[in-house]
C-alpha cells in the first residue's frame, strides 16, 4: 500500500516530505533503539517510533524508508524536518501507541497482513 | 612543569538512587585516595546536589574533585557535564530539574541521599532522578557549554543508554567535548572496538555506584595540575596536555 494511502486511511499527520507519499510500504517496523533499527528494519518499510533526534532519517536513508511515523504524541525536532525534507523521507505523527497503529497497519495489510 | 595524573571522572554518590548508601562524600574520597587518584568528578543521575560536600571533604584531604551531573537526554542517551565550580553546576541543575517530571519510589528505584562533608544525612531527594530529561541532546550540550562546562557522552560502548545504541550513530554536528568508554574496554583498543568514535577525544571512567569500584577505570591525562582547566586542554590536546592512557 501507498504511504498516501495510509496517511488517508489513518489520518496521519504529516510534519515533513508531504512531497513523497507515493512509495510503496514494504512491510513495518517498531524500534527506538536506532541501532536496533538500522540492523533489523526490512528496507523499504514503514518505521514507528518515539525517537526525533534528527538521526532518524539517515536511519530511514539507510533502509530505503517508506516512511517515519513518530507515534505518542511525539513531534519531530526541528532539524529533523529540514533534514527529511532534504532526503525526501516523510516524517508522520500518530498520537496514538505504536502498538495500536502496527496493529491497524497490518490489518490493512502492510507486511503481509490480511488485506482488508 | 607537565607530569601525569590519574583521572576517574564519573563516580556517583548516595544521591543515585542506584548508588550505594557507603557512597558518601567522606568515603568516596577516601577510596579515590586509597586508589591513589589525583582528580575524580562527582556525576550523579540528573543531579549535582551531592557535589558540593565531596569537593569540600576533598579539599580537606587533598584530593581535587569536580561537580558534574549524569544527565539523561530525552533520547535516552546519558552525557555527563563537567564543570569547575560548585555555582555552575547548581545553575545546570536548575535547568535539569525544569525538564524532569515524576517522584521517586525509593521502595522501587533506589533512596536518593543528600549528604554533607560530615557524612550526615541531610535529606532525600524527592524527584525521580532516575527517569529522562525532556531535553534533547543537543539543549544539553549548548547548556553545559554556555555555562562553561564539558559534554562527554557516556558509556559509548553500552547497550543501555549509550548514544551508540540508542542513536545508531554520535551525530557528527553533536559537539561533544570527548567520549567515554566503560571499564569493560582498555582505554588503548577504544577505537579500534568502536569505530564510530572517530577522531572525538575519548576517557574511561569507574562509572562507580560502590565504593570498591572508585578507580576501577581511569584515565592517564598529561597536564599541570589537577583542574578543570588542564583537564579541558587535555581533551582538546592543546598546549602539550594530553590524554595518555
Amino acid at each position: 500500500m501507498k504511504v498516501k494511502e495510509l496517511v488517508e486511511r489513518f489520518n496521519l499527520k504529516i510534519a515533513a516530505g508531504g512531497q513523497h507519499l507515493e512509495r510503496e510500504a514494504n512491510g513495518g517496523y517498531c524500534g527506538d533503539l536506532l541501532s536496533d533499527v538500522m540492523a533489523n528494519a526490512p528496507i523499504g518499510c514503514i518505521w514507528l517510533t518515539v525517537q526525533g533526534h534528527p538521526n532518524i532519517v539517515a536511519v530511514a536513508v539507510l533502509r530505503e524508508m517508506a516512511a517515519v511515523v513518530l507515534t505518542g504524541h511525539r513531534a519531530p525536532d526541528p532539524e529533523t524536518v529540514s533534514k527529511a525534507e532534504q532526503e525526501r523521507i516523510p516524517i508522520l505523527e500518530w498520537p496514538g501507541s505504536a502498538f495500536e497503529l502496527a496493529g491497524r497497519l497490518y490489518t490493512a495489510g502492510v507486511g503481509g497482513g490480511p488485506a482488508t | 612543569m607537565l607530569k601525569e595524573f590519574k583521572a576517574d571522572l564519573h563516580i556517583h554518590t548516595c544521591l543515585s538512587p542506584c548508588g550505594d548508601w557507603d557512597m558518601s562524600p567522606r568515603g568516596i574520597v577516601q577510596r579515590g585516595l586509597e586508589a591513589g587518584l589525583d582528580l575524580i568528578a562527582v556525576c550523579d543521575h540528573n543531579s549535582g546536589e551531592n557535589a558540593g560536600a565531596v569537593m569540600r571533604e576533598g579539599r580537606r584531604r587533598g584530593l581535587a574533585a569536580l561537580p558534574g551531573m549524569e544527565i539523561c537526554s530525552r533520547e535516552e542517551v546519558h552525557i555527563l557535564a563537567l564543570f569547575e565550580t560548585l555555582e555552575q553546576v547548581l545553575a545546570m541543575q536548575e535547568f535539569v530539574y525544569a525538564g524532569l517530571a515524576g517522584k521517586n519510589q525509593p521502595e522501587v528505584f533506589g533512596y536518593q541521599i543528600v549528604a554533607n562533608e560530615e557524612n550526615e544525612v541531610l535529606g532525600e531527594n524527592p524527584r525521580l532522578l532516575i527517569s529522562a530529561t525532556c531535553y534533547s541532546l543537543a539543549d544539553i550540550v549548548r547548556h553545559t557549554h554556555a555555562w562553561g562546562g564539558l559534554s562527554v557522552s557516556c558509556h559509548v560502548d553500552r547497550p543501555a543508554n549509550g548514544i551508540i545504541n540508542q542513536l545508531g550513530f554520535i551525530p557528527p554536528d553533536l559537539e561533544l567535548d570527548g567520549v567515554e568508554v566503560s571499564y569493560r574496554i582498555p582505554l588503548g583498543r577504544a577505537r579500534e572496538t568502536l569505530p564510530a568514535i572517530g577522531a572525538l577525544p575519548c576517557i574511561t571512567s569507574s562509572d562507580a555506584h560502590y565504593l570498591e569500584d572508585i578507580g576501577r577505570a581511569y584515565c592517564v591525562l598529561h597536564m599541570a595540575a589537577p583542574t578543570f582547566d588542564e583537564l579541558s586542554l587535555a581533551l582538546k590536546g592543546q598546549q602539550g596536555r594530553r590524554i595518555v592512557s
